[in-house]
């Protein structure tokens, strides 16, 4: 089991040390200058210079890519060209509303999907099924910011339950500010939920045909009981790729649906950035986004071997 | 031929044939605008309405559908063309160097959702329908690759591979001659729900103002100008949503369709 | 009174006829066999007995436990049934077990679903029922899982999944099928002593007469969905009096007529070879545990020469296999054909590929489902330099559909129009078409039912007279091998510990290995007059 941890771990680093290989050096090849951007071009040579001395741009890209992942090992993401304030900050302001909401999205489609897939498997062919299934065909193809539009259209602007964008910020409540992350969330999650749903549904009955389930039968338990007892925990397995893969999709999303919501999360930050040129915070938000993303995936490997002893025994 | 099938058939084809005549033929210009006919419900005059320029939705929509079938066509031909060769190369040397690193690649790839891709593309060369075929296009590597390396490998095992082997045929050979023609099917499958996936994404990438630029009509970028006037006009919002989810539904009960055409057990992935 | 009557049963699914008016009786402390070939219906019978048919099955007739009729139960009554007063063995015992629960959990399971105890004491009884079956506690605690078992200790643990509430009647689906002979003689043996000790009822599935024929008391043949023959096994297998027994009892035992055996020049030279796998790592820094497939092996096939190479699974014999068929390189050791190496510098040898061909196992995976057989059968033709096309290639296409027993026109048919027996014969025509030096028969019965395994045997005796051929019969079944190949060598752990001719080997087994498997294979019982009887067609 630990060596199987370590195991994990190394990849995790490797994967961690490609991955910001990789973003270093596409926004490296970024044409122009960010300092006579952010100056202009009416700008006096000496004081680019001063500009890019000041920012670290005349190292060499070898120091400034040691000199950018040694920061962000230490919580320092370097200074933003456009608003001259601490990244760092920047991004711990608006990861209190993406990450919650991430999360929020993530419970629901997991809350909605399990009891909808195993509903569906256990009357495999029946109706109840087919409603699921015909559910989850019309689910997957609806696109979540349109979905988010049409909640924002119905729950705010018609029935007025919530309102229609904008975050009020943790500081007046917690209710409050889930309340605000309510329709965002609906709407990152049922598109995933249908996607968990059909994953989960098809990984059941693929276990019941499985030779374990007959003997199950063959001891007695009933359809229902050797499907949680012996089922769920064998589907388990594909079901949770999946739930690692969809964090991704979650995340990414949430930048989305956060246009919708006008959501000061880092969606918009992001957004900002680009229009703004402001490399160093698309940098570091994406290094971000990729770190949470390479995460979670590590935390699904752990899970997997909770899950599964054939692989806590393997090195 | 089940329902799936034909049904999602056919409203394929409705898109794929309206995307067709847009360039022959619209109902209306797709530029001119004409700010006194703005927002106007559906009629006998606008079948689906004008948008808050006074243009028609429904020539918008049909120069649109080219733009989504483009990108998500070009995103299927990118992952099939780079992914289904490396899944195939990955195989033939199972747990070799080579499939070591393919895999890590692919890995490393699934870490980059295709709008963070987007957003890095963008960040550095600006925004257009190129970025958006690029990271959707590199999303879809992964995908290709590892379904195919898995449907490979289990051939692999088989006895008819190892006779290929016996008569002296070389690895490559035999992926090419053996195992590509027995994933076939698989590849058709998948390629028609990446195609679906690949047209959500463009609509979000050109919603954020990350896909095709003004004055390509794109169904994401509609959506974007109807946000600010849904409460006035709901149907600028609406129409638009419900064609890409039809043609998203299409494509899918086509898949759908044609896995249990081809064959019932192909394990597909969707995420 | 019968424990179990089953009385005129008939099946359908889906409209398809699956059983048809069987009848038997099964009383408590004896063991009935049901045995016939694939899709005879014998393990449709017991699943039927269990309740546990697929669905859009139709069932007429009844299945009296104990003088209720089970067809007539609702399903909460039949899972009542299920574990306690029934238990069901299966043929895969890889697979029958969930691999992510421990043994102990499985075992308790069937006593605490039922109530029948106190999880403590279920606990202690789980213990009990282990050792029963052969699995002592201090090596077997509770905690271990499936993935740390072999597969006869799997079988054990569904066996005591099975009896641990001491069911009335168990049901054994082919039990032994998948294992090896000597594991399989251990859980027959067990089964026998649970019978006796508990004064079961055993309903035993087996496609292998001989397995049943010194164990069951009662035998019942069937075919088609019906029971052709029954009675007392002894008499069953005395009197024979459907055609069909006989020709399942003939093909079981069948020899193949070989003729002379030839000496020549020796063909295939194994010198030395070893081959190791590396094994995950035991620790984390440790160095890579090796596991040695095939230990300093050498022997010579003469030209002419039909060898046989037996050993049960994990022997290393498709190790070695792989290695003169050079489709992987050994780490020491040399493998030459004629003189000329299977493999050289890094890459198989081409010349010597030629020389060589190969059946296989399994009827339905050895072929391209998408090719024609015309095309199937000349893929060796890639490895000749000139390969002959047009009229010369059909005429080669032809000639070995002939010899196999095909017909020329078979050449345009696609593969999944043949049976398992006829994909047999074209995976020998495809051996065949370059005129190997020698051929590799890899398994190339194992998987068929004995009446066409008899054929197939037939045509490989035919074909050797024929043509002189050399070949080398793998096999993990010994009994096969004594009809087909003039000398045997017998595998175990990597290395072959008897090497000789084969009657010498049948008559008197010198190494106890040998010994051991010999004793351990079921025997048919003799019965001259059988032999001697008419044999009409079938």
């Amino acid at each position: 089991m630990l060596g199987y941890i370590v195991k994990r771990l190394i990849s995790l680093a490797m994967s961690l040390i490609v991955a910001s290989v990789v973003i270093f050096g596409v926004v490296e090849v970024a044409p122009g200058d960010p300092a006579s951007f952010m100056l202009g071009i009416n700008a006096q040579p000496d004081t680019v210079a001063a500009l890019r001395t000041e920012l670290g741009l005349d190292q060499s890209k070898l120091d400034r890519y040691l000199s950018w992942v040694g920061g962000m090992l230490t919580g320092d993401f370097g200074t933003s060209y456009t608003y001259r304030t601490p990244v760092a900050q920047m991004i711990a302001d608006r990861m209190w509303v993406s990450l919650p909401l991430a999360l929020y999205a993530l419970t629901l489609s997991t809350l909605i999907a399990f009891p909808a897939g195993i509903f569906a498997a256990a009357r495999r062919g029946e109706p109840g099924d087919l409603a699921v299934t015909g559910a989850t065909q019309l689910g997957v193809a609806i696109p979540n910011f349109w979905f988010a539009m049409m909640l924002v259209l119905i729950f705010a602007i018609q029935l007025r339950w919530f309102s229609a964008g904008g975050f009020p910020g943790w500081d007046g409540g917690f209710w409050a500010g889930m309340k605000a992350l309510t329709l965002p969330a609906i709407a990152l999650a049922l598109p995933q939920a249908a996607i968990l749903t059909r994953v989960m549904r098809s990984s059941l009955l693929d276990i019941l045909g499985e030779d374990f389930m007959r003997t199950a039968r063959a001891k007695g338990l009933s359809a229902r009981q050797a499907l949680w007892r012996h089922g769920l925990r064998n589907a388990l397995i594909p079901v949770l790729t999946i739930i690692g893969l969809q964090f991704a999709f979650l995340l990414a999303g949430a930048i989305i649906i956060e246009q919708v919501f006008f959501l000061p999360g880092l969606g918009r930050l992001i957004f900002q950035a680009i229009t703004q040129r402001d490399l160093i915070v698309v940098e570091s938000v994406v290094m971000l986004l990729v770190f949470a993303v390479i995460m979670v995936n590590f935390l699904v490997d752990l899970a997997y071997a909770v899950v599964d002893p054939r692989l806590r025994t393997r090195v | 031929m089940s329902r799936n099938l034909i049904l999602g058939g056919l409203l394929t084809s409705v898109f794929v044939i309206a995307a067709m005549l847009s360039f022959a033929w619209t109902p209306d210009s797709v530029e001119a605008m004409n700010i006194a006919n703005r927002l106007k419900p559906p009629s006998a005059d606008n079948l689906l309405g004008t948008d808050h320029f006074g243009r028609d939705i429904l020539s918008m929509l049909m120069v649109g559908a080219r733009t989504s079938i483009a990108v998500a066509l070009v995103a299927v031909g990118i992952g099939m063309g780079l992914g289904v060769p490396l899944g195939l190369a990955a195989a033939a040397r199972r747990g070799g160097m080579l499939d070591e690193v393919i895999m890590r690649m692919n890995d490393l790839i699934f870490a980059f959702p295709s709008l963070v891709i987007a957003i890095l593309i963008t960040a550095v060369f600006g925004p257009s329908a190129t970025n958006a075929i690029i990271a959707i296009g590199i999303f879809n590597i992964p995908v290709f690759a590892r379904i195919t390396r898995g449907a490979a490998l289990s051939l692999w095992k088989r006895e008819f591979i190892m006779a290929a082997q016996v008569a002296g045929k070389t690895r490559t050979r035999i992926s090419v001659e053996h195992i590509l023609p027995n994933v076939a099917n698989l590849l058709i499958v998948q390629g028609t729900i990446q195609f679906s996936l690949g047209i959500l994404a463009e609509a979000g990438l050109s919603y954020v103002g990350l896909g095709a630029q003004p004055p390509i009509p794109s169904w994401g970028r509609m959506l974007a100008d109807a946000q600010t006037m849904v409460s006035l006009a709901p149907h600028v919002a609406l129409i638009p949503g419900l064609t890409i989810v039809a043609m998203v539904l299409g494509l899918n009960l086509l898949g759908d369709g044609l896995r249990d055409a081809l064959d019932p057990r192909l394990k597909v992935v969707r995420a | 009174m019968s424990l179990l009557c089953i009385e005129n049963l008939s099946l359908a699914i889906h409209g398809t006829s699956i059983l048809k008016g069987v009848s038997l009786e099964i009383a408590e402390g004896e063991i009935t066999a049901l045995t016939g070939e694939s899709g005879s219906g014998k393990s449709m019978t017991a699943f039927a007995t269990m309740g546990l048919l697929p669905k859009g099955t139709v069932a007429s007739g009844a299945i009296a436990f104990n003088g209720t009729d089970m067809l007539t139960l609702s399903e909460p009554q039949m899972c009542d049934l299920r574990g306690r007063e029934i238990g069901m063995v299966f043929q895969e015992p890889m697979t029958a077990l969930n691999p992510v629960q421990t043994i102990g959990a499985q075992v308790m399971e069937t006593m605490l679903i039922h109530k029948a105890m106190a999880p403590e004491h279920a606990e202690e009884r789980a213990r009990e029922v282990l050792d029963r079956v052969g699995l002592p506690i201090d090596r077997f605690p509770l905690s271990r899982y499936p993935h740390e078992l072999s597969g006869g200790q799997r079988q054990r643990v569904v066996i005591a999944m099975a009896i641990a509430l001491r069911p009335r009647l168990l049901i054994a689906d082919e039990p032994t099928t998948a294992l090896d002979v000597t594991t399989q003689a251990q859980i027959l043996d067990l089964l026998k002593r649970l019978v006796k000790e508990d004064g079961m009822a055993l309903m035993m599935i087996t496609h292998d007469l001989a397995v049943v024929s010194d164990m069951a008391d009662t035998l019942n043949v069937m075919r088609h969905g019906e029971i052709v023959e029954a009675g007392p096994t002894a008499k069953v297998l005395r009197e024979m009096r459907h055609p069909y027994t006989r020709h399942l009892f003939e093909a079981s035992r069948h020899q193949a007529d070989l003729g002379a055996a030839k000496a020549a020049a020796p063909l295939l030279s194994v010198q030395n070879v070893s081959r190791d796998y590396p094994l995950p790592r035991e620790s984390l820094f440790g160095a890579r545990p090796m596991f040695k497939a095939v230990r300093n092996v050498s022997f010579d096939i003469r030209r002419g020469e039909r060898v046989g190479l037996v050993g049960e699974s994990g022997c290393g014999k498709s190790t070695l296999t792989r290695a003169i068929l050079g489709l992987e390189p050994t780490q020491s050791g040399k493998i030459t054909l004629d003189g000329d190496p299977v493999w050289q510098d890094g890459h198989p040898n081409l010349t010597v590929r030629r020389k060589m061909q190969v059946v296989f196992q399994d009827p339905y995976g050895s072929f391209n489902p998408r090719h024609r057989v015309s095309r199937l059968i000349t893929e060796p033709f890639h490895l000749l330099p000139d390969p002959p096309r047009h009229a010369a290639r059909n005429t080669a296409i032809a000639e070995a559909l002939i010899a196999v027993g095909l017909k020329p026109e078979d050449a345009d048919r696609h593969i999944h129009a043949f049976s398992g027996g006829q994909r047999q014969r074209i995976a020998i025509a495809r051996a065949l078409i370059i005129k190997p030096d020698l051929i590799v028969f890899d398994e190339a019965v194992s998987a068929l039912d004995v009446r066409v395994r008899a054929q197939i045997l037939d045509l490989m005796a035919d074909l050797s007279r024929a043509y002189g051929l050399t070949y080398l019969f793998i096999s993990h079944d010994l009994s096969v091998v004594r009809s087909i190949t003039d000398r045997v060598m017998v595998m175990r752990a990597g290395e072959i510990v008897e090497d000789r001719p084969t009657a010498d080997l049948f008559t008197a087994p010198d190494h106890p290995y040998t010994r051991d498997l010999m004793n351990a294979a079921p025997q048919l019982p003799d019965f001259p007059e059988a032999q001697d009887a008419p044999q009409p067609a079938l």
